[in-house]
């Protein structure tokens, strides 16, 4: 039997790793979308384990939801992204910055 | 150790290592494809935690959706690759000791809070037990609105991007098919009346 907390402190080290991805790659937006799709996956890991030991379908339910937002959010980010790039030609983070004031 | 543990902690290393490729690696192709692998491992550790359901819709929806749409992207951008990896080395220490403490934290409160003494893994369901007939049975009873709030907020999304990234290319050719049909005679054909210029003689 695998114990509930190794399943905790995998989704911790993937939230980790997206969070460090977000740091190292913060001029991509592209790889930073990514980094957000590894933290809901982390998130949805810990849900379904709980979802499982508690012996309750509810959090099942509330990752089916996470994944419909999710999906949603990745398929808005992404025209945004390609808006972007026909307009300005870069994707650098650091050069999106004409709403500045 | 059996075969569930063995399953469980072979796919947590990959999943793991996959993870770390995904913001390490310098292709952004690489990483997408990595990131595959890595929604496939976490796919097969949801599948011993008996949530078959979720374990193929990721599959199907992040794997076979998802990422097609980021790979799309990825090689429609045309991406100066060294400018956005400027800074890397820089924020590698303070990313790594930010993230280390982090998930030491984490670590420390799941470890203690939720010993196995307390939650100990319930009896695995019958052979003839279904995940998904139990899974709609809730979101069609329990959890109904929330679920047509969920297709609404997919329905906007659809619009959203759709009508983002729609343009009028004012550089391409196209004709108005409503002008096209309406059009007579009168538009396109003019009868000129003119004296015979006599002709040649044959």
């Amino acid at each position: 039997m695998i114990p509930l907390s190794h399943y905790l402190v995998l989704g911790a080290i993937l939230f980790g790793i997206s969070i460090v991805g977000i740091f190292l790659n913060r001029k991509n937006v592209v790889i930073i979308l990514m980094s957000i799709e590894l933290l809901l996956l982390a998130v949805n890991m810990n849900f379904v384990a709980f979802s499982r030991y508690l012996d309750d379908t509810a959090g099942q339910i509330f990752v089916f939801f996470i994944l419909t937002v999710a999906a949603a959010e990745a398929a808005i980010g992404l025209a945004i992204l390609i808006v972007l790039f026909r307009s300005r030609r870069t994707i650098n983070v650091e050069e999106l910055d004409s709403l500045k004031g | 150790m059996t075969f569930v543990q063995l399953c469980f902690y072979f796919f947590s290393a990959v999943l793991v290592f996959a993870a770390g490729m995904v913001v390490t690696i310098r292709n952004p192709v690489k990483s997408a494809l990595f990131l595959v692998l890595a929604f496939f491992s976490a796919a097969c550790i949801w599948i011993t935690l008996e949530a078959e359901f979720l374990a193929i819709v990721l599959v199907l929806v992040y794997v076979g959706a998802v990422m097609v749409l980021f790979l799309f992207v990825v090689m429609m951008l045309d991406i100066d690759l060294a400018v956005l990896r400027a800074g890397f080395a820089k924020y590698l220490p303070v990313g790594s000791v930010i993230a280390i403490l982090l998930v030491l934290e984490i670590a420390l409160v799941m470890v203690n809070g939720f010993s196995s003494a307390d939650y100990t893994l319930p009896a695995a369901h019958a052979a003839d037990y279904s995940n998904s007939k139990e899974l709609g049975r809730l979101i069609y009873t329990v959890y109904v609105y929330p679920f047509e709030i969920a297709a609404i907020i997919l329905l906007v999304a659809i619009i959203a991007a759709i009508t983002l990234t729609m343009r009028r290319r004012p550089d391409s050719k196209y004709i108005n098919p409503a002008d096209q049909i309406k059009v007579n005679r009168e538009d396109r054909l003019r009868i000129v009346k003119m004296k015979s210029e006599g002709g040649q003689k044959r």
